[in-house]
């Protein structure tokens, strides 16, 4: 669904991913992991088109998009759900994702935004509750829900969220969690990026190691989860340590 | 059947997005990892960086048995041992051993890549693979048996050695699938009648044999005498082990398992490509491998790229069955003779038996080469005349395939070596 060939991109001088090459395929949950600065939120950028990369190709269902600007590439069927959620806070909730219905606006399918709200609701039964409260009066947890909720309104065949679980506790970040499964089992594929390795495997089917804007492994989110580096780094475990037990 | 469909018949485009992906991450870990490497890309002048294609491969420097040695032991791996779950050793055929090692992961795919070679062979669940590879730092018996599990089929790691209690295990235990070595395979055979064995008191379908090359001829003779579907597999401890191919069961040569190895085939000279179909030496990159990544080995082993598809819907392409070794390629007079252009020879020829030595010396500065060749005993205790028509025609059928005279001598049924393990068949007595 996704294909990305040696991209290069980062901000004025400064280079942050040196020849990215990755896949999603279509129905996969694939994670990337990596430290901050590694250039996660840089690739989700550089793919949704607020990034312009400097070299390299990317393919989206088999069509180039890296000089798309980013409502085009939205509206062939790729979003984001943003770092920090982004949400329009003065807004009301249904408002905000009204908004995410643009391209359905545009391609003059007004009628049928009303029955994407109802089914919006139906994943998330909580933000019909809160429909029309501010968006800024929400929980972390609720937020989240409503950035996705905005990016599902564009009815994307591919989903990109940058650290969804950013900021959440334990149990609303495992609400979440079950949330991208959902999407995936309902046909959505699923691109995450993720500073919780160990929850981002745990859902997904693949996964890269991003490293200093290199990606250093790529394997089965299994096999990532029994990597030593992979568990020395970014799942927290300190294996010298616990060899001295 | 396939072991892991999705990957076993995976689009070529896609396959090569993911070796690109795999590839790429390889060269970013083998340079920060393992100080050889570095050096060599340094000295190079090569950044992982300005690699963005399959295509700029030969930019990359050959790895050699060579730079094994000078990095033995550990010298090569590219994760600290504490992550080294398994350690094997080359089996040492030509010169000093190599070592290498596996993590917890690499062994999980070692094994997936051989149950994808044992699946392709016919083998199932419901089957009882006795392995008759040697268990130990060679990498044939471990690597069978970890595949065999995998599958979850009865696996009895009888190991190498003991014939007859090798049959009888067959017997009672009613063994299904045979692995081993394909002159091991024959040694069986070959017992069993002897012994007085009907096939029919077996219970064999399949064998897995590879470790040393053999011929068509061979295969066939195996097959007829244990009355089962015999196929080859390939692969190298540097490598994995087995597992890098396999054959299916159409036997038009052996699939490649090109999602975790990037494969060329190079002229030993040159070592340039090869035009597609010819053969040369075979030159492999892993993609996946954890502790002993390897960039552009040079496996000294020849084959050649098969064109075509194969009808069992795998997509690995297809490569034929190694024809020897570089360094087991004689230079006779002058001229390149591989060991198996002459098993192929004997094979085809009535009333020969499939075992048989090549005897090189030097006199006055020139070599003669005489093969021994074991006669069928009806032949032998016969009559001379058929005897020497029959030396007659292998010395001729010999000096159009190899294109050099040799000397052929016949001699009686069990006079020359057998061997349970890799197959030594060659004795240069020149002193070069």
């Amino acid at each position: 669904m996704l294909r990305i060939r040696n991209v290069e991109s980062g901000y004025g001088r400064l280079k942050v991913l040196r020849k990215v090459t990755m896949h999603v395929g279509t129905g996969e949950i694939v994670t990337i992991i990596g430290a901050n600065g590694a250039g996660k939120t840089t690739l989700l950028r550089t793919v949704s088109g607020l990034l312009r990369a400097r070299s390299g190709e990317i393919l989206f269902e088999m069509r180039e998009i890296g000089k798309l600007p980013p409502e085009k590439i939205v509206f062939l069927g790729c979003s984001l759900v943003p770092e920090g959620r982004q949400l329009f806070a003065p807004m009301t909730v249904r408002e905000n994702i009204l908004l995410g219905a643009f391209p359905q606006f545009r391609r003059k399918q007004g009628e049928a935004v009303r029955d994407d709200i109802e089914r919006i609701y139906g994943i998330f039964p909580l933000l019909r509750e809160r429909e029309h409260q501010l968006a800024g009066t929400l929980s972390g947890g609720e937020q989240q829900m409503l950035a996705i909720a905005r990016a599902l309104m564009a009815r994307p065949r591919l989903v990109m969220m940058d650290e969804p679980s950013m900021g959440l506790a334990p149990l609303v970040m495992k609400d979440i969690f079950s949330i991208v499964t959902r999407l995936r089992d309902e046909g959505n594929t699923v691109l995450l990026v993720e500073q919780n390795a160990r929850a981002a495997l745990g859902i997904a089917d693949r996964g890269y190691v991003l490293d200093t804007g290199r990606i250093i492994l790529e394997g089965t989110a299994e096999n990532l989860l029994s990597n030593r580096d992979v568990q020395r780094a970014y799942l927290g475990r300190d294996l010298d340590a616990e060899g001295r037990m | 059947m396939y072991w892991e469909p999705v990957q076993e018949r995976m689009d070529r485009e896609e396959l090569a997005q993911l070796q690109l992906e795999r590839l790429e991450s390889t060269l970013n870990r083998v340079y920060r990892n393992v100080p050889f490497y570095r050096r060599k890309f340094d000295e190079l002048g090569i950044s992982t960086e300005d690699f963005g294609s399959l295509d700029d491969l030969p930019r990359l420097p050959f790895t050699t048995k060579e730079d094994l040695r000078q990095n033995y032991p550990y010298g090569l791996f590219a994760v600290p041992m504490r992550e080294v779950v398994r350690i094997h050793a080359s089996s040492g055929t030509t010169g000093t051993s190599t070592v290498v090692g596996y993590t917890l992961n690499d062994i999980k795919t070692w094994s997936n890549l051989v149950a994808r070679v044992l699946t392709a062979g016919g083998v199932t669940k419901d089957d009882v693979v006795q392995i008759s590879f040697g268990y130990g730092l060679f990498t044939g018996g471990f690597g069978l048996h970890y595949g065999a599990e995998r599958i979850g089929a009865s696996v009895i790691p009888a190991s190498s050695g003991n014939t007859a209690r090798q049959i009888k295990i067959m017997m009672d235990f009613k063994t299904t699938a045979l692995v081993g070595t394909p002159s091991y395979a024959m040694l069986v055979a070959e017992t069993i009648q002897e012994m007085g064995i009907p096939v029919s008191a077996l219970s064999l379908k399949y064998g897995l044999f590879g470790a040393e090359p053999w011929s068509e001829g061979m295969r066939q003779e195996i097959q007829d005498k244990l009355g089962i579907v015999a196929t080859d597999n390939y692969g190298l401890s540097e490598i994995l082990g087995p597992g890098v191919s396999g054959e299916c069961q159409e036997r038009r040569g052996l699939h490649i398992n090109e999602d975790h190895f990037l494969v060329e085939v190079i002229h030993p000279e040159t070592l340039t490509p090869v035009a597609a179909g010819q053969a040369g030496e075979l030159v492999i990159t892993t993609l996946t491998k954890e502790a002993f990544p390897m960039i552009r080995y040079r496996t000294r082993d020849l084959t050649s790229f098969l064109p075509g598809d194969c009808p069992c819907g795998r997509t690995g392409r297809l490569m034929s069955r190694v024809a020897g070794r570089t360094d087991d390629m004689l230079i006779i007079k002058g001229v390149n003779v591989f060991p198996s252009q002459i098993e192929s020879v004997l094979f085809e020829i009535e009333g020969t038996e499939p075992h048989y030595q090549i005897v090189i010396d030097r006199k006055r500065a020139m070599d003669e080469v005489t093969v021994l060749v074991e006669a069928a005993e009806s032949i032998f205790f016969d009559q001379m005349r058929r005897q020497s028509g029959m030396v007659e025609t292998i010395r001729k059928r010999l000096a159009h395939e190899l294109g050099i005279s040799v000397d052929v001598k016949l001699v009686e049924k069990k006079t020359l070596q057998r061997f349970e393990g890799k197959a030594k068949r060659v004795i240069d007595n020149r002193k070069l």
